[in-house]
């Protein structure tokens, strides 16, 4: 994968991403065997930025390991943990060593992470963050001051098509759309209909824009349920948790694995985005099974 | 008004620990509306103070007063014989009422027996909510009266984050409402629902230059 | 006042029973101190509080019955006020000074001596 994903994203019909987590702790070989694994099995690696709140390796430092190793980095900034100031270092230091996509989000709250009493910043929310990497594009900084080396970068952002209520949530996206993003990556999905009916009103208001479905494998029934309960903007649909739950004992990531691929496939024959993004968070190493199953491969 | 929470009483007990006469201070304005530092609050916490030093057979005397607003050094003024009494004050006032105190009588140390927690209103009674993050650059009129700031939980401006629970509710606390669901209610009954797909750009920080000091004209 | 029962009893149905108590030669614990008040709602934390300040070694509220209460409210608001009592004192770990409420009619002298020796029970108990 050394195409640009700005290219990618013009030219392939499916898009498939996949997430790499960052490590606790600075020992990386676990890391780089994953980028070894995927960077030519997919379209971009998305990195996490310290991810539900819990310290961890920089984004940024994995970014330049998936450079280094060949693949294509998708660099995520949230706005809680630096202001705008260090946003901007950080974007320029990115653009300088050859990490040209991020992806903007808001980030989790503190409160759902692993340092509670931490000062949360969101100095910037995520909409606003999409006009600041527009900013930097346009060869000035927030402040209007002129940028010694511009920068251009291609900019994503996230979305989740099960909030409820939806409304507050489309509106938010309109404005993210407004500001300009070349792709979206959603928020797991488990419902097509939900996902659908997102699609259709981004493309009201932008045709253009790539749509890339959140899939995240769900292993156990009761992974199930503690996703429903504990993890921001998730809802797994009964009829998933109840097939799990069917699974003999001793199956469940392959029936996850199998679940996952079932839903790309479904994505890809019905249209019903322009590709996929894969988040096996924790079993980055059995995601080329996914591919398999879904026939990416 | 402002809201504050009374300190854990170990804590109080340990800081007057040292002393054997205090003087127990309470505020007639926001503390005691918020059930925690006025004339009542005051007189328990005395009573209380003295029950348990008494149990530890190291008895301590105690002064009770309350003024109208322990956050004007004019009122303060008041307690400048009964201050002289003793060897230290326990002011249950916010965190400007201490430091008024503090200012006034610059060779007493003052303690603060409550912690300052926020700008709100009641909701209910003896339920109080926060209201106002005091951000100096006020735009609650382009949200329809809520203030995000504060109602959100990470302060967003351009609309809810991914993490909004079922049926509204934040993401950090099923028991409060997403301030943006809320805001889209309202403007939505309002028929002005335009105002929130309006691009809200980065806040001024800096509209209140910290520490903030205003002037106001005399007329 | 030193190691003596404060009972502070309504004036509509305690104070009443405490007084046939008395007439029918009951025998109730001669450290009891009775405090006449218009309602058990009368009764404020402080004033609780301050009967142990000055050495009582129980303290008992003695309102109307459920519903009976003449102010309406009064006796459901001193119950919430011997909780609250309860927790202050607990944070101050004063131990073994019990505040206890009890409901009663003015025709139940049995039942206001019931309340008295209960209460003694639990200072005794408690090793004061």
């Amino acid at each position: 994968m050394t195409t640009p994903f700005r290219e990618i994203l013009k030219r392939k019909d499916f898009v498939v991403t996949a997430e790499a987590a960052p490590v606790k702790g600075s020992s990386v070989s676990k890391t780089v065997e994953h980028i070894t694994l995927l960077k030519d099995k997919v379209d971009g690696l998305n990195v996490t930025d310290n991810q539900s709140s819990v310290m961890r390796y920089p984004s940024l430092g994995i970014c330049l390991l998936i450079k280094e190793h060949g693949g294509e980095p998708v660099l995520q900034v949230t706005c809680r943990d630096r202001n705008r100031l260090a946003i901007q270092a950080d974007l320029l230091f990115a653009y300088s060593r050859g990490i040209n996509n991020v992806v903007c989000l808001t980030g989790d709250s503190v409160d759902v992470g692993d340092h509670k009493e931490a000062k949360q910043v969101f100095d910037l929310d995520s909409v606003q963050l999409i006009h600041l990497v527009h900013t930097l594009n346009s060869g000035k900084d927030m402040a209007g001051n002129e940028l010694d080396g511009g920068v251009d970068f291609c900019i994503g952002t996230t979305a989740t098509p099960s909030a409820d209520p939806l409304e507050p949530q489309l509106i938010k996206v309109e404005k993210k759309l407004k500001a300009g993003v070349s792709f979206i990556q959603t928020q797991a999905v488990y419902e097509f209909d939900e996902l659908k009916r997102f699609t259709e009103f981004v493309r009201n208001i932008d045709e253009k824009v790539k749509i890339l479905a959140g899939i995240v494998p769900v292993i156990s029934a009761k992974m199930a349920a503690y996703m429903n309960d504990n993890v921001p903007g998730i809802f797994i649909p009964q009829h998933l948790i109840d097939e799990l739950a069917q699974a003999p004992k001793g199956t469940g990531i392959a029936k996850g694995i199998e679940i996952a691929a079932r839903m790309i496939r479904q994505v890809k024959e019905e249209e019903v985005c322009d590709g996929v993004h894969i988040m096996f968070i924790g079993r980055e190493e059995r995601v080329p099974e996914i591919l398999e199953a879904a026939g990416l491969l | 008004m402002i809201i504050a929470e009374r300190k854990p009483m170990e804590e109080i007990k340990q800081a007057m620990a040292p002393y054997k006469k205090v003087l127990v201070a309470g505020c007639g304005t926001c503390v005691t509306v918020c059930w925690v530092g006025g004339e009542k609050e005051v007189e328990i916490l005395a009573s209380q103070l003295r029950l348990a030093r008494s149990a530890e057979g190291n008895e301590i005397v105690t002064l009770e007063a309350t003024v109208e607003r322990q956050c004007e050094k004019e009122m303060v003024t008041e307690l400048k014989d009964k201050v002289a009494e003793v060897e230290a004050v326990l002011s249950l006032a916010c965190g400007a009422g201490v430091q008024t105190m503090a200012e006034l009588f610059e060779d007493k140390p003052i303690f603060p027996a409550v912690n300052t927690t926020f700008i709100g209103m009641p909701e209910k009674e003896g339920l109080w909510v926060e209201m106002c993050g005091a951000c100096g650059d006020c735009f609650l009129d382009r949200t329809g009266g809520i203030c995000p700031i504060v109602r959100c939980a990470k302060g967003l401006l351009n609309g809810p984050c991914g993490g909004t629970r079922k049926g509204g509710k934040c993401e950090i606390d099923p028991e409060k409402d997403c301030a943006w669901v809320l805001i889209y209610r309202r403007l939505e009954k309002q028929g002005r629902l335009d105002l929130m797909r309006e691009y809200n750009p980065p806040k001024n920080f800096r509209a209140v230059k910290r520490p903030g000091r205003i002037q106001a004209v005399k007329i | 006042m030193n190691g003596c029962i404060v009972a502070f009893c309504c004036e509509h149905s305690a104070y009443p029973a405490a007084d046939l108590a008395g007439r029918l030669r009951l025998h109730y614990p001669e450290s009891l101190r009775v405090i006449r008040v218009p309602c058990a709602g009368r009764v404020d934390v402080i004033h609780i509080l301050k009967a142990f300040e000055n050495g009582a070694s129980a303290v008992l509220v003695l309102g109307c019955e459920d519903g009976a209460c003449h102010h309406i409210t009064g006796n459901t608001r001193a119950k919430e006020r011997v909780k609250y009592c309860n927790m202050l004192l607990k944070e101050v770990e004063v131990d073994g000074r019990p505040v206890a409420m009890f409901n009663l009619s003015p025709n139940t002298p049995h039942k206001f001596v019931r309340a008295v020796n209960e209460i003694t029970k639990i200072i005794k108990e408690s090793g004061r």
